[in-house]
């Protein structure tokens, strides 16, 4: 059993994505390379090449890389992909957006969002927005899979000294152009990785409030911001902050949800935090259903009185 | 430049899917189905991409038994020209899809095939990307925006960290995420006009795709249920408790 993991990276560093779908892809119980694919992304390699339990690092370097573009990626993938049994990558934006494209091109089914790995052909995944957990059976010859990386620890750099090996660039011809990009900038951690997050919904009313009364509770606990999808669609936060079925899963060790009411879609994207906190003034909120601390108070009350706490 | 737009027929995003007593599957008699949600905001946007005169048909279609037509009728009443129902009995996977709509797009030879990123039943975020693939076409998936410039589209994709903008040639193919647009309420008479539509049914089997699954479902289960916890009096003892369980 041989497996290939495609890193998600910003050139310079290995995301935690990786190393959390590193785990997954490690319980397979076979021999993992990781391919690092972009444009001057050999710090990225070298720190994937720390890696616990990497067997060798593939680094695929050049311009047709540097936005992550489904197309020359999958005819890169696909060009190694004869070495391989199983093709496995974080469920990030650039792993769903991939993943499909070389299964196909495989003649080979994808399981979506992996949960457990419960042997080299059986794997856990939740359907239904996480209502339900469907634990299929996968015969193909290669093992295609995305990971929900919520759902793993991260393997931890050990210092290893993998080899990294350049990879031949195919030549692809792409008829998608990369235009621009808009990233938000931000000091704070991550959603995907953030130990603690404050997620604010639909009752903060505006985008200046969500940003008055959640920021500075985030500030102090170092902490991501999140929101509900009614958050979102209202302009309060960016798309980039959603928490539900759609947007980011998240299991942060702490997961404090502000004038958020617990919609199905949203329990989906944070129900495996650690411990919930949930300050809600209908205390007759969905979400006081999976929390561990309910507040039933004026968000806007709170919020300060929470801070004076903190002190 | 002529659109197809495959749907599908999913739980209600209102209904709370209910598991089947013997763990086969999920439990969908007596559950209300309607056009997957991603499904309809890639018909809305079809639909005003004919009403800006950018395009001239749309095609909507879906793979499934008699009740998939539901998902087609909606989709006419959205505005939608024609429809397309492919039969197939029991669980199809998205490869399968994939491989069918591939076919569709032989015959019916669209500019842009435009669908959900996924749907809210299988979450598997697969058919547009698989279909893409077999066609070797382009793809923009999660798109926010969609725009016609000449013969090329240009398409803001919601990704992790922010949005992308990306131009791709026709044809290709797009998939749709929550913010592209709101899809309308269709009116009575357009509801009763969708009625008079025509829809094609053609069986799977007139394509010559195998559509036997390649995975196979060992059971499917609750997950681990969480239990409510407390209620706290005010600010003081939420920050002393969470300080007692060490997560502050």
């Amino acid at each position: 059993m041989k497996t290939l993991l495609i890193a998600d990276h910003d050139n310079q560093t290995v995301a935690d994505a990786t190393t959390k779908a590193l785990t997954a892809a490690r319980a397979l119980g076979g021999e993992v390379d990781i391919l690092v694919a972009g444009q001057g992304a050999q710090s990225a390699a070298e720190a994937s090449a720390k890696l616990q339990g990497v067997a060798k690092v593939l680094l695929a370097d050049a311009e047709a890389y540097a936005h992550r573009l489904a197309e020359p990626l999958a005819a890169l993938v696909l060009s190694i992909a004869p070495g391989y049994d199983a093709i496995v990558a974080p469920a990030s934006s650039a792993g769903k957006n991939l993943l499909p494209r070389i299964a196909a091109r495989l003649d080979v089914m994808q399981v979506s969002d992996v949960t457990k790995v419960a042997g080299p052909d059986t794997f856990e995944h939740p359907i239904y927005a996480g209502n339900a957990i469907e634990v299929v059976k996968n015969p193909e010859r290669v093992k295609v899979f995305t990971v929900r990386t919520a759902a793993f620890a991260a393997t931890p750099a050990d210092g290893a000294s993998t080899p990294v090996e350049a990879v031949a660039v195919p030549v692809a011809e792409s008829r998608a152009t990369f235009v621009r990009e808009e990233m938000a900038k931000s000091e704070r951690p991550e959603l995907g990785s953030a130990k603690v997050i404050v997620s604010g919904g639909r009752a903060l009313g505006s985008a200046e409030k969500f940003n008055e009364v959640l920021l500075p509770l985030a500030d102090m606990l170092g902490a991501a911001v999140g929101a509900s999808r009614a958050a979102v669609d209202a302009g309060y936060a960016p798309n980039d902050f959603q928490v539900g079925q759609t947007g980011k899963i998240v299991a942060p060790e702490l997961y404090i949800a502000l004038g958020i009411s617990g919609a199905i879609q949203h329990l989906a994207g944070m129900k495996d935090s650690k411990v919930i906190v949930a300050v809600n003034k209908d205390e007759e909120a969905p979400i006081f259903q999976v929390a561990d601390f309910g507040l039933v108070a004026d968000l806007f009350q709170a919020v300060p009185q929470i801070e004076a706490a903190l002190g | 430049m002529k659109i197809l737009v495959p749907v599908k027929l999913a739980i209600d995003s209102n209904a709370k899917p209910r598991l089947k007593a013997d763990r086969s599957g999920i439990d969908l008699a007596n559950v209300k189905l309607s056009i997957n949600p991603f499904c309809e905001i890639a018909v809305e946007e079809a639909v005003r991409l004919r009403e800006a005169g950018k395009a001239t048909e749309v095609v909507v279609v879906s793979v499934g038994v008699g009740k998939a037509t539901d998902a087609i009728r909606s989709a006419l009443a959205i505005g939608a020209d024609r429809g397309i129902l492919i039969e197939a009995e029991g669980r199809v996977e998205p490869l399968t899809i994939a491989k069918l709509l591939a076919k569709v797009v032989e015959e019916e030879k669209p500019d842009l095939v435009l669908t959900g990123k996924q749907a809210i039943d299988d979450d598997s975020n697969q058919t547009g990307q698989m279909l893409a693939a077999l066609l070797d076409w382009p793809q923009a998936t999660f798109a926010s925006q969609v725009e016609l410039d000449g013969a090329e589209l240009v398409v803001t994709r919601e990704v992790d960290g922010g949005h992308q903008t990306l131009r791709l040639s026709l044809p290709a193919l797009v998939t749709t995420d929550l913010r592209l647009n709101e899809p309308r309420y269709p009116s009575l008479p357009n509801i009763m006009k969708a009625k008079k539509k025509p829809v094609e049914t053609k069986s799977a089997e007139t394509y010559g795709v195998d559509l036997t699954p390649r995975l196979s479902v060992v059971e499917v289960r609750e997950p681990a249920a969480r239990k409510a916890g407390i209620k706290v009096a005010d600010a003081q003892e939420l920050v002393s408790k969470l300080k007692a369980v060490g997560v502050l």
